[in-house]
């Protein structure tokens, strides 16, 4: 680790010998590589190939779901689709994502010559491809994968799970090594190496909001870890710490779970606000609206992610006492995330706007998002969630939270720093098409969720009452054109690659950041002489 | 040279947080048996109790007695009646009847569950076949006692009370073999 960073301080003392080493060539490139725009490359395309996976899997769910009745995969292996599919775009699409661009953006915002530790950076993310080729893998295996939801409740994870659960146990525990890696990695970063002038408060909202994030994942993925331990220990090696029969409690199982579960949630949309608190402004051409109420909002709502996490498990028989507490903390949430969707509507009131794409998304996340905060607050009502719980209610609001929240967010980032990265602009044009399709396909695909789910249809269940059958028809026609609409996105973004009208440095005009001080595509490496920073 | 020490020592204090909240996940294994205890909350009762109380004659107590097998148990189980009524304070006994109906010897372990919850901390029981695990041969009937007293104490609001049983096959973890043999 010195050794690199010695190379490093090499790299000041005379920074005109850096540009005799460029990336090297072929395949080793890539597995050997510590430079952070390459390892920020290789995490959004692994990030991009799992959603299409967990995709292709939402498109099994959605197909089975077309009519009521059983008619293209059996219930067990729908079980494993709307596990691996939950699984997937949390461990593999939607967190890789924000790290990616964490790598990649990171130490272009702050002016750092590259991540703190680029050695364990590159572990980091090699880690991944194996622990998903093991999750992958129990697809295959005689028992089937996971079946037992995203969230492996036990008993179900442990007494009656397929023999394959020992895969998925060491598949997360390598995808928290690997977050874990990552987001310390973030913080030496953002702590250690910004440029002189770059004060806290002078840092872009996406590095402060991915400051917040890797304290979050530090706290929380050692408890996952911790809980996956426990239910590795109670299937090989005889103790009970879910097992009521040997003196444990299943419902200890959720508490612990949730400890991680709800941060995680944040840990999923934090990045994603940063990220909006940059394009919002360059497209309003204003600057945004309380930088620091945004910083103190972040903050906020992860230290009250951590205390709301039993709002999942309202049915469990928590007591009275306990159900208004967990009310009245989630309920609490609501004021900072209103501060923040209040400052981008007051970021863009008034503004020059204009809608390319990377604001289109933007727009729709704050609409959006907000749809999916307010069925976030109907859930937390806790008379109210004994209704909703477990229906189509809570997956359409997870969605709506998740899809036109994190995903638009980083589609919406993906968009903005493309001509960064690729040094061409992408097509307008398909780009628009794009997120006309994505928008449409996606609230097709889940509004009518909302009403199934009031109605009392129950999640994670491959048939359905004949009553819900033309809203699932709705569902199942927006979803796959979401899924097919992806496709389109591979395309522009392969485009925007192979070619396209060169960008500028700064090809939006009302950008600010270090970023864009630097040429287009970025140079392999930037910043070998830290910026001065007013 | 100042800044790679800043950042070796600040990754020893995120892997230190890290370690931390590793054993944190497992701390909250005693942490939540503890507050169920302080709270008296997840139905959970107390273990053996060996206090005296004096009887309260004017009140009445309906305790209600349900016997489950959990999934994959194939005994019978069940109260040998299906309440009982009660004085608060006085001592009381029910029996409860398991039966081996297959052809190994097996060892069972009841996990016990009082509702309403907020009760359960006024539901003292004085001696219980839950105490232990039962060994039934094949083809074994036995009758297991449950005493219990309920506090006086009990929230005047609570006119019924259900004992809840599961019972679990744990022949596997405790192979009745050896019990036997003792």
């Amino acid at each position: 680790m010195s050794a690199v960073i010695d190379t490093d301080h090499k790299g000041h003392g005379h920074a005109g010998d850096d540009h005799h080493h460029g990336p090297a060539k072929g395949l080793m490139r890539w597995v050997l590589t510590t430079n952070h725009k390459d390892i920020g490359t290789m995490y959004l395309w692994f990030s991009f190939a799992m959603f299409l996976l967990g995709g292709s899997m939402a498109m099994v769910i959605r197909a089975e779901l077309f009519q009521p009745g059983l008619q293209i995969v059996q219930p067990e292996f729908f079980n494993q689709m709307t596990t691996m599919h939950g699984l997937i775009m949390v461990f593999g699409a939607v967190m890789p994502a924000f790290v990616g661009l964490a790598n990649w953006m990171i130490p272009l915002m702050i002016g750092a010559p590259d991540m703190a530790l680029p050695r364990m950076n590159n572990f980091s993310f090699w880690l991944l491809p194996a622990a998903f080729g093991l999750l992958v893998s129990t697809l295959f295996t005689a028992g089937g994968g996971p079946n037992f939801g995203w969230t492996f409740y036990a008993p179900l994870s442990t007494t009656y799970a397929p023999e394959s659960v020992t895969f998925f146990i060491f598949a997360i525990h390598l995808m928290g090594i690997s977050s874990i890696m990552g987001a310390i990695n973030v913080v030496a970063t953002i702590l250690n190496l910004r440029a002189p002038g770059m004060t806290l408060m002078k840092m872009p909202l996406f590095v402060w909001t991915w400051l917040i994030t890797a304290f979050l994942l530090i706290a929380v993925m050692p408890v996952l870890a911790g809980c996956v331990t426990m239910m590795l220990m109670d299937i090989h090696f005889g103790t009970s710490f879910f097992s009521a029969a040997g003196g444990g409690d299943p419902v200890l199982f959720q508490h612990v779970f949730w400890f991680f579960g709800h941060p995680e949630v944040y840990i999923m949309i934090l990045p994603a606000f940063g990220a909006v608190s940059s394009i919002i402004p360059a497209f309003a051409r204003k600057p945004l609206f309380g930088y620091t109420s945004m910083v103190y909002a972040t903050a906020s709502i992860a230290f009250l992610s951590f205390i709301v996490w039993a709002h999942h498990m309202f049915t469990v028989g928590i007591p009275l006492t306990g159900e208004l507490f967990f009310m009245y903390a989630t309920l609490l949430i609501a004021v900072p995330t209103g501060v923040k969707v209040f400052n981008w509507a007051s970021t863009m009131w008034r503004g020059s706007m204009t809608f390319e794409t990377p604001m289109l998304f933007a727009v729709a996340f704050v609409i959006l998002f907000t749809i999916g905060g307010f069925s976030g607050l109907m859930l937390a009502i806790a008379p109210a969630d004994f209704q909703y719980h477990d229906t189509y209610f809570v997956v359409a609001h997870f969605h709506y939270v998740l899809v036109p929240g994190a995903i638009f967010g980083i589609f919406a980032s993906a968009y903005f720093w493309l001509p960064k990265w690729t040094g061409h602009m992408y097509d307008e044009t398909l780009g628009k098409l794009h997120f006309w399709m994505s928008f449409i396909g996606m609230n097709m695909a889940f509004f009518p969720m909302h009403f199934v789910g009031l109605a009392g249809m129950p999640r994670r269940i491959p048939d359905y009452n004949m009553m819900f059958a033309n809203f699932n028809m709705v569902s199942s026609i927006g979803a796959f054109m979401f899924g097919a609409t992806q496709l389109l996105f591979l395309f522009i973004v392969i485009k925007c690659i192979r070619g396209g009208k060169p960008a500028a440095a700064k090809p939006w005009d009302g950008a600010d950041g270090l970023e864009w001080t630097v040429p287009s595509p970025a140079p392999y490496h930037t910043f070998q002489t830290p910026p001065e920073v007013k | 040279m100042s800044e790679a020490l800043g950042i070796r020592r600040l990754v020893l204090r995120l892997s230190l947080v890290v370690v931390a909240m590793f054993a944190f996940g497992f701390a909250l294994v005693p942490i939540y048996d503890v507050m169920c205890q302080a709270f008296g909350i997840n139905g959970k009762t107390a273990g053996a109790y060996s206090g005296a109380q004096v009887v309260d004659e004017q009140r009445q107590v309906r305790v209600q007695f349900l016997a489950t097998n959990a999934a994959g148990m194939s005994w019978e189980f069940r109260a040998k009646a299906d309440d009982l009524l009660v004085h608060p304070g006085g001592s009381n006994e029910m029996l409860f009847v398991a039966f081996n109906p297959t052809d190994r010897p097996m060892t069972a372990q009841a996990i016990p569950s009082v509702a309403p919850s907020k009760a359960a901390a006024f539901f003292h029981k004085t001696e219980c076949f839950c105490f232990t695990q039962q060994v039934l041969q094949p083809g074994e009937r036995i009758e297991m006692p449950v005493r219990f007293i309920v506090d006086r104490d009990l929230p005047a609001d609570v006119h019924h009370l259900t004992l809840a049983y599961t019972l679990f096959d744990v022949t596997a973890r405790k192979p009745p073999v050896a019990q036997v043999s003792q």
